[in-house]
């Protein structure tokens, strides 16, 4: 009773209805890893923006210390099939898909980068 | 944090830290040089324009037929061969000159020269196409069009163009269809103080044609052969001012 009240009174605050009443979040494999490098709800807001200030650091000046790297998200966030071998994590269902096919976002990360692990690596450039 | 305390230092800067130890104290033996630890930059680190990576390939050392360097670049970038050659990447590729006159063969490896005033850097539309501080030309492919004019403007043919949809490649070399690319002198390797593949096939293949290292450290070793031997910078007429430097032409 509690929470359809909190959930009438959200509405009635916001004008809208919680994207979880809607339809039904992205579900993706668990990551590897303890924790994320930054706290979720940050990550979901902010991963593009480490991302690409990661990246042009590598790149142009030759910064490598990895925390904001992508090969370190897929380093956790990869899964493996019942064959053991990686799935990418472009792939339908997996941890970058799920959430940008669910936003309509389409990713242009993975006709470049590596989207599986490469072979005892986690944490890379 | 004190000076002393690496209990709660990353395993790689307390290797970084730990190396640039080795070398002050290394560098108070009788006899020793400081060649590459000087060169050892803590992965936090930009790049800095007091180094100059460059090359030295002597001629008369590379074997005509032997690939070693051109398979080693191919294997550490993941360069895939398709059944078009005409469209593969080539960072680096053997090439075997005749002198006409005298029938003298030579052998050598020509790749991205790393030039100083570099053409392909000049006519970018996009600043794609840069030089590090430390040397190093390289294409970001973040903001590359894949318009192709360095590739016109290259005096050297260094640079490929990828025309295919690409899988599995490597995850320090990213690349995919419609970007410029080039020898990068193994970029991820050097800011972690390793020698390009190419370099490593060719002394592991018992050649020693080629020679990485900093111009700019007058100590090292890749300066110091530089100032015993004769050598000449392909077209350096064209005033580029390459950082690879050919012995025996």
């Amino acid at each position: 009773m509690g929470s359809v009240c909190q959930l009438l009174l959200l509405i009635m605050l916001t004008g809208v209805l919680p994207l979880s009443v809607i339809a039904d979040e992205p579900i993706f494999p668990r990551a590897r890893g303890e924790r994320c490098v930054e706290p979720v709800g940050i990550m979901r807001r902010a991963h593009f923006e480490f991302l690409n200030h990661h990246g042009q650091q590598t790149v142009e000046r030759g910064i490598r210390t990895g925390r904001h790297s992508l090969a370190g998200c897929i380093g956790c966030h990869a899964a493996r099939d019942q064959n053991a071998d990686w799935i990418p994590v472009s792939a339908p269902g997996q941890f970058c898909e799920s959430c940008h096919s669910y936003a309509a976002v389409r990713i242009d990360c993975f006709s470049c980068h590596r989207a599986v692990p490469e072979a005892d690596r986690v944490m890379g450039n | 944090m004190a000076a002393g305390d690496t209990s709660t230092l990353p395993r790689r800067e307390f290797l970084g830290r730990a190396s640039a130890l080795a070398g002050l104290v290394v560098s108070f033996a009788p006899g020793m040089r400081l060649i590459d630890l000087a060169a050892a930059k803590p992965d936090g680190e930009a790049a800095s324009a007091e180094v100059r990576w460059g090359m030295l390939v002597d001629a008369t050392r590379c074997v005509s037929g032997c690939d070693a360097c051109v398979k080693a670049c191919a294997t550490e970038h993941g360069l895939e061969m398709t059944d078009r050659p005409e469209i593969d990447a080539q960072w680096i590729r053997k090439v075997d000159l005749i002198d006409e006159n005298t029938g003298r063969e030579i052998s050598l490896p020509v790749m991205c020269q790393h030039c100083e005033d570099a053409p392909c850097v000049a006519v970018c539309p996009t600043g794609a196409s840069f030089r590090r501080e430390d040397g190093i030309v390289l294409v970001n492919k973040h903001t590359c069009i894949g318009c192709r004019y360095c590739m016109m403007a290259c005096p050297y043919k260094a640079r490929s163009f990828i025309h295919i949809n690409l899988v599995g490649q490597r995850t320090h070399s990213p690349r995919g269809k419609g970007t410029v690319e080039s020898c990068t002198f193994c970029v991820h390797r050097v800011d972690r103080d390793r020698e390009p593949a190419c370099v490593e096939a060719c002394t592991a293949a018992g050649h020693q044609a080629l020679l990485f290292g900093d111009l700019s450290d007058n100590e090292g070793e890749l300066a110091h052969r530089l100032s015993e031997v004769q050598t000449q910078q392909l077209r350096s007429d064209l005033g580029t001012n390459p950082g690879v430097h050919y012995h025996g032409l």
